[in-house]
């Protein structure tokens, strides 16, 4: 750690000579394709219409934000403030997000402090700009509720020359007194086609050639998170060498899907079963290629659904047992013995009829 | 030279052997030729690398940060580092680190693994990389086990990743990605490294074998793969064990189980032989055992479990099953972890002895 910290005092670097000897800092794709200004974000119409007004002039209300991951709150926020005031955006913003303290304490503190601070309604250039500052509370559902009620009084108080932006992923995490205080807006998973769209425009920019199955198919398992698939098409891109189009494949293994012999291959076995043994076998087996078992049970679900092999009793069996056991693996149970009895349930199911 | 020379016949086999770079990792080659292609440019993604235990994520993280840096990532300094939390309490975790990255255990100080986290991001992120020769404007911290980070910490990496990403990268190593928060996978390049098939581990083997200057019957070697359970670590430390044991290899050679699991499986026996109050209190005490030893609490739970119901009958085979799931789960959820291992067996117990009432009755 020494050698690692001493970098940061040590002496000036000596400017690289040539730019080819340090590769340029090209930030990730979901980073520079970041929305700019609040028109740039993608499908979430009811707030772009709301800031775009606050923008030009209209009454900027507290704002509560939620939604899935990768669906644009964060950005939304930050381009609109971009936008509000232009250069010096940074000294009108507090944003406090899950890595920073945010403990009844600080929230006495710092929010108070920054809140009580007046904004002019002029920019140093002179131009005209909202006489407030905004507090970002991002991630607010990772706040215990006693910071969060100590909020609320900063909150009522300090209207004149403060406007807060709540963000969450789930609403229900935030104290009611908070949310009756903001107008809320919900962050819808993006659609298909809207991901596609973007996903086709960078392609474009970076110079990518893709089939346009597997774009597709890199579509659908995004599941309406723009940033994931963002990432996957930078993944799929980078790991295939220069030229090659990005095709199925690649993105079946950056997506983690898991093949379809696996799943018939499970469900053949417990179909037809005979030895416990070789049900477990199967399983350590599967377990030993490290697909996600989220991904296996949301595969498997959809599969069964489908299966013209099953009665509508012994679908609503292995439904709920699927339930179940994807809420206890996301809880942390042990997928071993999660999945083993999945294999069981799903012997059971079939021997219902 | 000669220093040197002892040093490498100290070292286990496991580290001698490690390879050093992309293009020497002998399985799963087509993902390494993947990843070299991954450092060609500057924008390099966060990656979160994931897969079983001994399947050799470690390795191949320290071979693409070598591809990043340079052999200056293998000279490597342990350190302890100091940190406090908010609440004033002193933490010390040990790290590794050379002058392009960083590597920690967060799970090494429990439920304050936020504080550690966050701290070492921070500190990375505002040290600029000042080294001319680096090629890189941004450092590695690689971060083990993030599926066992608590929620907290998972929750403060969210924003931080993206803050610091023009001069911070993270490499996220966990063995499943279930514990892991959508939110996080969402922001990484998931890497699935799987075990290496047992034909691969053999190859291992013999070429270890070849470079010690030792012959192994091929027989042997995939005795050493199939009960390593596809573990590359386990069959490395296994086969030089056996080595100590006995040389030369002989196909039928022994090779021993590990400690835990002979008692794990002797706990099992117990356990099916009586059902009363007296072998609930023993099994107590072995599982306590266990527990002080080290043993992870789902490593004991699984491997008792398959020793149980593989003498179950069908019947009752769900049942047990179910019950298992359910007390693991809460297991995950508690602090007492001996607790739920105990309810468990007792639930057991009771389940394997009407079992064999309705057998008997049945004559
Ligand atoms: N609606 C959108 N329009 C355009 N790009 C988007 C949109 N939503 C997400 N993105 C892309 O995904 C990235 C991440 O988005 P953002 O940080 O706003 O997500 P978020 O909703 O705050 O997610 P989280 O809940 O995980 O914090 C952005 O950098 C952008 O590239
Ligand atoms: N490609 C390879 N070729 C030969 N040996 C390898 C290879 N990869 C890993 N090994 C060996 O396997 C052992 C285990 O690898 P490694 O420590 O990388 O596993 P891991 O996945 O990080 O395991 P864990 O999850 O248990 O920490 C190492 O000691 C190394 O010597
Ligand atoms: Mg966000
Ligand atoms: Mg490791």
């Amino acid at each position: 750690m020494q050698a690692f910290l001493k970098l940061k005092s040590g002496e000036a670097p000596s400017k690289p000579t040539s730019s080819t000897t340090i590769l340029q800092n090209a930030k990730p794709w979901v980073e520079k394709y970041r929305p700019r200004t609040v028109t740039d974000v993608v499908e979430q119409n009811d707030v772009v219409s709301i800031l775009e007004q606050c923008i030009t002039g209209a009454d900027f209300p507290n704002l509560l934000f939620y939604g899935p991951p990768g669906t644009g709150k964060t950005s939304t926020i930050l381009a609109a403030a971009r936008q509000l005031f232009g250069d010096i955006y940074k000294e009108r913003i507090l944003e406090l997000n899950a890595s920073d303290e945010r403990g009844i304490q600080v929230i006495r503190d710092k929010v108070k402090n920054f809140a009580q601070l007046t904004a002019s309604g002029v920019r140093p250039d002179g131009k005209r700009c909202p006489p407030f500052k905004i507090i970002i509370l991002d991630e607010a559902d990772s706040m215990t509720s006693v910071a969060q009620a100590a909020l609320r009084r900063t909150m009522e108080k300090e209207t004149k020359s403060t406007r807060f932006c709540l963000i969450c992923n789930y609403v229900s995490r935030i104290i009611e007194p908070l949310t009756s205080r903001c107008t809320k807006f919900r962050f819808r998973p993006l659609k298909n086609s809207m991901i596609h769209e973007r996903l086709a425009l960078i392609c474009k920019e970076e110079n990518v050639n893709y089939d346009e199955s597997a774009l597709k198919t890199l579509v659908e398992k995004s599941d309406g998170d723009m940033r994931r698939a963002i990432t996957c098409l930078q993944s799929c891109a980078k790991l295939a060498s220069k030229g090659t189009p990005i095709d199925i494949t690649t993105v079946s293994e950056v997506t983690g899907v898991v093949p379809d012999t696996w799943l018939e291959q499970f469900l053949t076995l417990c179909k037809n079963f005979v030895h416990y043994k070789d049900l477990q076998e199967f399983i350590r087996k599967l377990m030993l290629e490290a697909y996600a078992s989220s991904q296996l049970l949301e595969q498997l679900n959809d599969k069964l659904v489908a299966s013209k092999d099953l009665n509508d009793s012994q679908k609503s069996f292995i439904g709920e047992k699927i339930g179940v056991i994807s809420f206890r693996l996301q809880e942390g149970g042990s997928e071993y013995l999660q999945l083993l009895e999945l294999g069981l349930s799903l012997v059971k199911a079939f021997s219902l009829s | 030279m000669k220093r040197k020379d002892k040093s490498l016949k100290t070292m286990l086999w496991t580290d001698k052997y490690r390879p050093k770079e992309l293009s020497a990792l002998d399985y799963h080659k087509d993902q390494a030729a993947n990843l070299k292609n991954l450092t060609k440019d500057g924008d390099f993604p966060h990656l979160l690398v994931y897969g079983p235990l001994g399947a050799g994520k470690k390795t191949r993280i320290m071979c693409l940060l070598r591809e990043l840096y340079g052999p200056g990532v293998e000279r490597l300094k342990m350190e302890n580092m100091n940190f406090t939390t908010p609440s004033n309490k002193k933490l010390e975790i040990m790290t590794v680190s050379s002058n392009y990255h960083i590597e920690v255990n967060p799970g090494d100080v429990g439920i304050y693994d936020r504080v550690v986290v966050m701290d070492i991001i921070k500190n990375v992120a505002q040290s600029q990389q000042l080294n001319v020769n680096a090629q890189r404007e941004f450092k590695v911290v690689v971060l083990t086990g993030v599926d066992n980070l608590t929620k907290d910490a998972q929750h403060a990496l969210r924003r931080t990743m993206e803050k610091y990403i023009s001069n911070c990268r993270l490499i996220l190593c966990a063995n499943s990605l279930c514990r892991v928060l959508p939110a996080i996978k969402s922001r990484c390049l998931c890497i699935r490294v799987p075990a290496p098939t047992e034909t691969e581990i053999v190859h291992i083997l013999q070429n270890v074998c070849k470079k010690e200057d030792l012959s192994i019957p091929v027989e042997f070697a995939s005795k050493i793969a199939k009960k390593s359970n596809r573990n590359l670590r386990r069959a490395l430390l296994m086969c030089e064990a056996c080595k100590v044991e006995q040389y030369p290899f002989t196909e039928n050679q022994n090779i021993p189980d590990p400690d835990w699991q002979i008692f794990i499986k002797k706990t099992a026996a117990r356990i099916l032989q009586n059902q009363n109050i007296e072998t609930l209190s023993k099994v107590r005490e072995n599982l306590y055992e266990l527990i002080t030893n080290g043993i992870p609490s789902d490593i004991i739970f699984q491997t008792l479990l398959d020793e149980l119901v593989a003498n179950c009958d069908m019947e009752i085979r769900l049942a047990v099953m179910e019950q298992a799931a359910m007390y693991e789960h809460r297991m995950t959820q508690g602090n007492k972890q001996i607790f739920h291992l105990e309810a468990f067996v007792a639930k057991f117990m009771c389940m394997y002895q009407n079992m064999m009432q309705e057998m008997v009755g049945e004559f």
